[in-house]
């Protein structure tokens, strides 16, 4: 996976926020179209912990959602799903940027 | 044609003003490099005791101004102008550093070429007899200029082989009407040429169009050729655009040779220094190397003649952004000792 | 330049630049982007397989691992150390949820300076926002598409 994005990264200009954008989008998409299924149960955290597995997670909530909830499902799914990646995120973002200062690189 | 004015775009100064003293401070990578022995004053902390990049980045413009001043004999209310530019938006390092200086103050932008832009308007200025002494300062700071340009200091990301480091530093000098030299001979103002490069981090190779233009025209403008300096040194054209330049203007039957180097490849030792990658960019690439190595070696008289051309990438992040490529700027000072 | 000289130039120009390009070091890149982003891989699969043994259900393990990746991630870019790391490991610390972690940490970090609302607060997604905007918005189509075709 991160060789993939090692190869985008060094032969096309594209900055890492671009690739980022498109791994996600390509989770989402393989998700949806139940391809990332295998891949997540044959390499676990490995297929989880990189970016499209938070894609993944977004398209397989929507869709569970939608089975539950109907159509309300495809607006609440996908956040739900990721919502311990996302507020974490946040919450931890913020407490780091109490606690300490960036320092100049050497 | 104007009386002063050689060919296209060069003036000659009749009553050539001298660089009566220089100063440099440098941040701690460039302390660690080869040119270490000739700042004034290396950095311990690039925080310089302030709370942020941009207060250090004003805090080194004053303190460097004010170096300058004193190894001059001088005070703030003897200067009649403040030429000085940097990189952050609405050039505020410049600015705020002259809120506390109280010298009248022309602020100027041309990226990295501020330095020979600064040295060309004081020079004129004095020549032109409107004043006795002018300072002529820039000032760059990695950590401000990446926050500004590029991503967050902590976040992630691996730099291309072509990407340069913003120098941390600045250098000031002080121009009067009357000195021992060396003094500024000519100066050759350079046109915005943009060949189309886009890349913001090659930008060595974007400002190569307006370098070689400028140091034609120079050529041209004054007769002069290579053999007739000892030293031509640009701004920030780095590794690459270094090698390009050379070529660029060997077609046009000026070899450069010898002669040639960069400043933001003096700046640090390329091989040693990791992630500086094809070397030193920013204002105070150009600043202090001037003001230190190439200004000592010019009183020392080991340098007879020497043509400083900053470069300047007038890009900003919102340009790019929108697609545009990068424009480029080059100014070049001929300063001699004889 | 004379004009001449200048079209000259400017038509060679980009086959010069390219030529004096020097290749990014791919294959060395790729090795290290590999080793290191499947070492944080594995860090996740450890604490995986921790919370799974604690008897977590297999539908939550996703959102403990993502959440304590997270905190690593956040952790790792507080205390100075995650830039260090992605030097070399490139897009092995950019692609996973981790890279997402720093994307957001460094800026609020970095623009602490500017206050609290408008530097953190407003900042905090400078870099991850996009993935967010197209990685929720494909999700709500994907659901409406999965609603009108299967129901």
């Amino acid at each position: 996976m991160c060789l993939i994005g090692q190869i985008l990264m060094d032969k096309t200009k594209l900055t890492p926020a671009r690739i980022l954008v498109s791994f996600v989008t390509a989770g989402v998409i393989l998700g949806a179209l139940g391809i990332y299924e295998p891949i997540y149960k044959y390499g676990k955290a490995g297929a989880s912990v990189p970016l499209p597995g938070f894609g993944y997670a977004l398209a397989k909530g929507a869709i569970k959602d939608v089975e539950k909830y109907g159509l309300i499902g495809a607006f609440t799914g996908g956040l739900k799903a990721t919502a311990a990646g996302v507020s974490a995120a946040i919450f931890f973002g913020y407490i780091m940027a109490l606690v300490s200062k960036p320092r100049t690189k050497k | 044609m104007a009386e002063k004015k050689l060919g296209q775009q060069t003036v000659k100064f009749n009553n050539p003003p001298s660089i009566i003293s220089t100063a440099s401070i440098a941040g701690i990578k460039e302390g660690e490099g080869p040119l270490r022995d000739y700042y004034d004053m290396v950095l311990k902390d690039d925080l310089f005791g302030e709370e942020s990049w941009e207060k250090a980045e004003s805090k080194l413009s004053r303190e460097t101004v004010l170096l300058s001043l004193s190894k001059a004999n001088l005070t703030p209310d003897k200067i009649d102008y403040l030429f000085a530019g940097d990189l952050l938006n609405q050039i505020i390092s410049s600015s705020f550093s002259a809120r506390e200086l109280k010298i009248p103050f022309f602020g100027l932008y041309g990226a990295c070429s501020t330095m020979t832009e600064s040295l060309s308007m004081a020079s004129m200025v004095i020549d032109g007899g409107y004043a006795d002494y002018a300072v002529a300062t820039t000032s760059s700071h990695f950590c401000s200029a990446e926050r500004q340009y590029r991503f967050p200091l902590e976040y992630g990301t691996q730099r291309p082989p072509t990407a340069q480091w913003t120098v941390t530093g600045s250098g000031a000098a002080v121009l009067a009407k009357n000195g021992n030299g060396p003094y500024v001979k000519f100066v050759t103002t350079g046109r915005v040429m943009d060949f189309g490069v886009k890349d913001a981090n090659n930008m060595g190779a974007a400002m190569v169009p307006a370098a070689a233009d400028t140091i034609l025209r120079h050529f041209k403008d004054t007769g002069l050729s290579p053999k007739d300096y000892d030293l031509i040194a640009t701004g920030d054209l780095g590794e690459l655009g270094g090698e390009l330049i050379k070529d660029v203007v060997a077609k046009e039957g000026y070899d450069m040779g010898s002669k040639y180097t960069d400043c933001g490849i003096e700046v640090y030792d390329t091989e040693k220094q990791i992630d500086v990658n094809a070397g030193g960019s920013g204002c105070g690439c150009s600043a202090i190397t001037f003001c230190g190595y190439i200004y000592d070696q010019l009183v020392k008289k080991n340098l007879g003649r020497v043509l400083l051309v900053s470069t300047g990438a007038l890009l900003s992040p919102t340009s790019s952004l929108q697609g545009e490529s990068i424009p480029g700027i080059a100014h070049a000072v001929t300063i001699e000792m004889g | 330049m004379e004009k001449k000289a200048e079209k000259n130039i400017s038509n060679d120009f980009s086959k010069m630049v390219n030529e004096k390009n020097p290749e990014s070091t791919l294959l060395k890149d790729c090795i290290l982007a590999f080793v290191i982003g499947g070492l944080i891989c594995d860090v996740g699969q450890f604490f995986m397989n921790l919370f799974l043994s604690y008897g977590v259900s297999n539908d939550d393990i996703g959102y403990y691992v993502a959440a304590i990746m997270v905190f690593l991630g956040a952790f790792l870019t507080g205390i100075g150390v995650y830039d260090d790391i992605a030097k070399y490991a490139g897009a092995g610390t950019v692609v996973p949820i981790t890279g997402f972690a720093n994307s957001i940490v460094a800026p609020a970090m970095e623009f602490k300076n500017e206050g609290y609302v408008f530097g953190i607060g407003g900042k905090m997604f400078v870099i991850a926002g996009p993935v967010l905007v197209y990685g929720v918005s494909s999700s709500v189509i994907v659901g409406l598409i999965y609603y009108f075709l299967m129901r």
